[in-house]
């Protein structure tokens, strides 16, 4: 899991780790950007590609802990 | 619904009361005066969020409420001395996990995710969309549906058997058990020694053809959930002792039936109740998932789950002693108007959804994911498909139970099926 | 000297709690200029994966920028160490020359990595200290050359995180710490041991009750040796130095605030205190950096170098921030973190500081899954858990409701508490988790 390289602009979502109790909805939710490790160690893609978009919506609102966090929209330019 | 309202310490007495089955949530709402709520049998409903949110995370509440188990006597000596009281100490050592405590629940559980794995889940997406299609094509040509016999039934319980292996042409066997096993979560079921040897029988039943079709998968693993837990673990030893194997397939077994049933008719109920609503999903089904999480909440297929507490529990205001039942009224926690702003109203769009309808804590729905995955394509596929659907009878008629809760038959007049 | 920027409410600190703060302005209904200075040249990024993911190579540095959770229309001033403050003129003074007028100030500078002193042996290459994004990237390329052996000076989270990467990528690793167990400050010796057995399963050379003295370089200045107080040495060609950290104030000297390397004193409502002890209306503080008295603990000044505190201190800073001064709401809060480390996911809440009983109240020691819980004077402190993550907030609300210890008997899988010693070492032993991290 890395950044994307940028033809396809990245989402940035982060989790709130003192909220997940390990779940694991957005791992089947999302696949491709979340993975549960061991017990409860939530492993997480925090730059998924904007093509992933539905996927990580559906992982937001599966969360029974609502932990997930996402900014969909680019960054905003600098204030002139 | 009844006219007379109960008093305050019979409520729970009138939630499991058929009568009330249609619309139970005036019940609830009078429930939620008090987050904890003494009833006449000793018993606390615990029906406000915060309150239910705290217990679920509270390790003094035991999921091992059940009574022992007790099979009747048959005259026959041989069985009522020796082999039953052996029977009856296995089952109550080995009862599914929901009714286990840790370490044993963590343990079992563990297992089980192990071979719920995601590519497994992911695989099923195909055949659902198959399924769903094919049950409806099937009722091309009727002017009526009934969205229970002929998709929110078949289709979890095509689904189910697929992921765990057991043949599909043995579901006509196992139909009557599964529906009698599921009454161990109806309260009034444990209080009933009838009801209680049924569910008995049930299991022996259940029980005999798990253990035959154990054997089977042992003999000739295949890629299947049951083959799994049946096998070796990567040290080459079983992963599960032989009881807690059979009681596991059969609680997987069961909850594919008893509940995803529920979550696509309820799901659809309100969705023709709210056809607005109906005609957004039709033209965006990516808001499925927001739909499926309101249903969810407001009205779900598990409603509540008794528990046991070890210790004395002050909350609410309210000292619960060792030893009392509790009812975890997750149903009533969901429309909580403390936590959910107009809780009473069925809103996709709302923000911060976090409902009980997949339970919380420890015990939070194995299944979960894959509910949803059918729950979404099932409820997609019919905006999309029947043409000006409407409800025949509203409220429709509603299968006993009062914890696992669900229309009996949802019948749905069309004007065809594209 | 150039006119300053008119720049409305600046926040100092390109960091989760400057970002989650001035998400918060906006949504409280600020409309003014807003202005966002940050040290390094990058945009708020998020820490906690440095010292894992990032460090274990399943996740590039530059991928942690945080999501901003509302507009911000804010005006960015990045790569802009902030070198003074002028409270008498509201102006802040950058690096470069720049100086930014205020309207208010939200102080969230955070912290920096205690170094090596440079006279034994700070200067040498391959002496690595994490806290930044760049640092993770830099110590990422060290790593990936493939040292022969891995020294971590320091067994708090940081170094106990970066030693569990070190052997996921299959490095010989030696950690040091002056304390019998890992964890020792934190969370005492008896719940610190098992961390110690996870180190030793791991392959991990643990070191208790050792200091480094120096470090030694090859001809070329590249280290190659730590000497230990006691005589003894290790040959070692990269080294993290785990020493905690210290809060970011350094621009504050001299601008007649409660500021040292502890941090920036605040009043109950996140106002920075003044030398005499006021509170100045207009500059407030959250994060690491802010010092401020916790209700929770009696009103002990604390200061919480967390996640969490960084997103609900910033959050609450603004609310006060915009609210008039008969509207100062005091922030409480319950500290809590997260860990991963092992194979073994451990979060905690609340403070350990003065503990003097500990109970596993949930599952065992021996089984790496358990909860314990901390008690001071028959209070209910804190609590940890080793994959138990889900009874966790159980004991957070007994924390908060002053429970007597132990909160919790009769769970359903340990109907009596064990109780273990404290094992707090004393207060002068240095240690790397003096200051828990991020």
């Amino acid at each position: 899991m890395s950044a994307s390289d940028g033809r396809d602009p990245a989402l940035r979502i982060v989790v709130d780790l003192n909220r997940c109790q390990g779940y694991a909805q957005c791992c089947y939710a999302a696949p491709g950007a979340f993975v549960l490790r061991g017990h409860e160690i939530l492993f997480y893609d925090p730059s998924p590609p904007a093509h992933r978009r539905g996927e990580i919506e559906r992982a937001v609102l599966a969360c029974p802990v609502r932990a997930i966090a996402v900014q969909t929209a680019a960054d905003e330019e600098d204030v002139a | 619904m009844p006219d007379d309202t109960p008093p305050a310490d019979a409520l729970f007495a009138a939630v499991l009361d058929p009568a009330y089955r249609a619309d139970p949530y005036p019940l609830y709402a009078r429930l939620r005066e008090r987050p904890v709520s003494r009833q006449r049998d000793g018993s606390y409903v615990v029906s406000a969020h915060a309150a239910i949110r705290s217990l679920l995370f509270d390790p003094r509440l035991s999921s091992e409420d059940l009574p022992p188990s007790r099979r009747p006597r048959t005259g026959n000596p041989l069985k009522d001395w020796i082999l039953n009281p052996i029977r009856n100490r296995i089952a109550t050592a080995h009862r599914p996990l929901i009714f286990r405590d840790p370490p044993d629940h963590d343990t079992l559980r563990a297992l089980v995710m192990r071979s719920f794995t995601v590519p497994r889940v992911e695989a099923l997406r195909g055949r659902i969309v198959r399924d769903v299609d094919a049950l409806l094509d099937a009722c091309r040509g009727r002017d009526r549906i009934c969205l229970v016999d002929d998709l929110s039934y078949p289709l979890p319980v095509a689904v189910i058997c697929d992921l765990l292996g057991v043949p599909e042409a043995d579901e006509p066997r196992f139909q009557a058990w599964a529906t009698e096993l599921a009454t161990a979560l109806e309260p009034d079921a444990r209080h009933d020694e009838a009801g209680r040897h049924r569910i008995v029988a049930a299991f022996d039943a259940i029980s005999a053809y798990m253990r035959d079709l154990i054997r089977e998968k042992r003999r000739r693993p295949a890629d299947d959930m049951l083959s799994e837990l049946a096998g070796p673990g990567p040290d080459g030893r079983r992963l599960m002792g032989a009881f807690d194997l059979i009681s596991t397939a059969i609680l997987l077994l069961v909850a594919g039936h008893e509940t995803t049933v529920n979550l696509i008719t309820n799901g659809m109920l309100q969705l023709l109740r709210h056809p607005r609503e109906l005609e957004r999903l039709r033209a965006d089904p990516e808001r499925a998932p927001r739909v499926i999480e309101e249903v969810l909440r407001f009205d779900p297929p598990v409603h509540f789950r008794t528990r046991k507490a070890l210790g004395a529990i002050e909350i609410g205001g309210v000292t619960i002693p060792q030893g009392a039942p509790v009812v975890l009224l997750f149903a009533a926690g969901s429309r909580d108007p403390e936590r959910f702003p107009d809780p009473d109203r069925f809103d996709p769009d709302r923000a911060d959804n976090q409902h009980f309808g997949f339970g919380g804590g420890l015990h939070y729905c194995v299944g979960a994911p894959l509910a949803r995955i059918e729950a979404e394509i099932a409820l997609v596929a019919l905006c999309r498909r029947l043409r000006e659907p409407r409800l025949v009878m509203d409220p429709p008629p509603y299968r006993p139970g009062a914890s696992l809760r669900g229309p009996e038959q949802l019948h749905i007049g069309i004007a065809g099926i594209d | 000297m150039s006119a300053a920027e008119l720049a409305g409410i600046v926040v100092v600190g390109a960091s989760l709690a400057g970002l989650r703060g001035a998400e918060a302005l906006r949504r409280g209904g600020y409309e003014g200029p807003l202005t966002i200075v940050g040290a390094e040249p990058h945009r708020p990024y998020d820490r906690p994966p440095l010292s894992k993911h990032v460090l274990a190579g399943e996740l590039a540095a530059d991928a942690t920028g945080l999501p901003a959770l509302a507009p911000l229309r804010a005006r960015w001033r990045l790569g802009q160490p902030t070198v003074g403050l002028d409270r008498a003129d509201r102006i802040v003074r950058l690096a470069d020359g720049t100086r930014l007028a205020y309207d208010r100030l939200l102080v969230a500078t955070g912290a920096e990595a205690r170094p090596w002193p440079a006279p034994t042996g700070g200067t040498l290459t391959g002496v690595f200290t994490l806290r930044g994004r760049d640092d993770a990237a830099a110590l990422r390329a060290a790593l990936a050359a493939g040292p022969r052996r891995v020294l971590i000076v320091g067994a708090g989270l940081i170094g106990c995180e970066a030693a569990s990467c070190c052997r996921d990528l299959g490095l010989a690793v030696t950690v040091v710490d002056p304390n019998p167990t890992p964890l020792a400050r934190s969370l005492g010796t008896g719940i610190g041991g098992v961390i110690a057995a996870c180190l030793r399963d791991a392959g991990v050379a643990f070191r208790p009750g050792t200091q480094v003295r120096a470090f030694e370089g090859d001809g070329a200045g590249h280290v190659v040796r730590a000497r230990f107080a006691d005589g003894g040495a290790i040959e070692a060609d990269l080294v993290i130095a785990a020493l905690g950290a210290t809060r970011a104030t350094g621009w504050l000297a001299g601008a007649g605030l409660r500021a040292d390397a502890g941090g920036l004193t605040c009043d109950a409502a996140c106002r920075a205190l003044a030398a005499d002890g006021t509170p100045c209306p207009d500059i407030y503080a959250a994060g690491d950096v802010a010092r401020w008295p916790i209700p929770v603990y009696g009103g002990r000044l604390v200061s919480v170098e967390h996640w969490g505190n960084a997103v609900e201190q910033a959050g609450h800073a603004a609310r006060n921030m915009l609210a008039g001064p008969d509207d100062q709401r005091p922030y409480a809060h319950l500290p809590a973190y997260w860990s991963s480390q092992f194979g073994i996911n451990i979060k905690a809440v609340g403070l350990t500081d003065g503990a003097d009983s500990v109970a596993v109240v949930q599952g065992s020691r021996a089984s790496r899954r358990f909860l314990a819980v901390y008690g001071r004077a028959g209070q209910t402190i804190a609590a940890v858990s080793f994959d138990q993550a889900r009874w966790l907030p159980a004991y957070a609300d007994a924390i908060l409701a002053g429970r007597p210890f132990p909160p919790i008997r009769d769970a359903t899988d340990r109907a009596r508490p064990e109780s273990l010693a404290p094992g707090f070492p004393s207060p002068r032993a240095v240690s790397a988790d003096e200051f828990a991290h991020a």
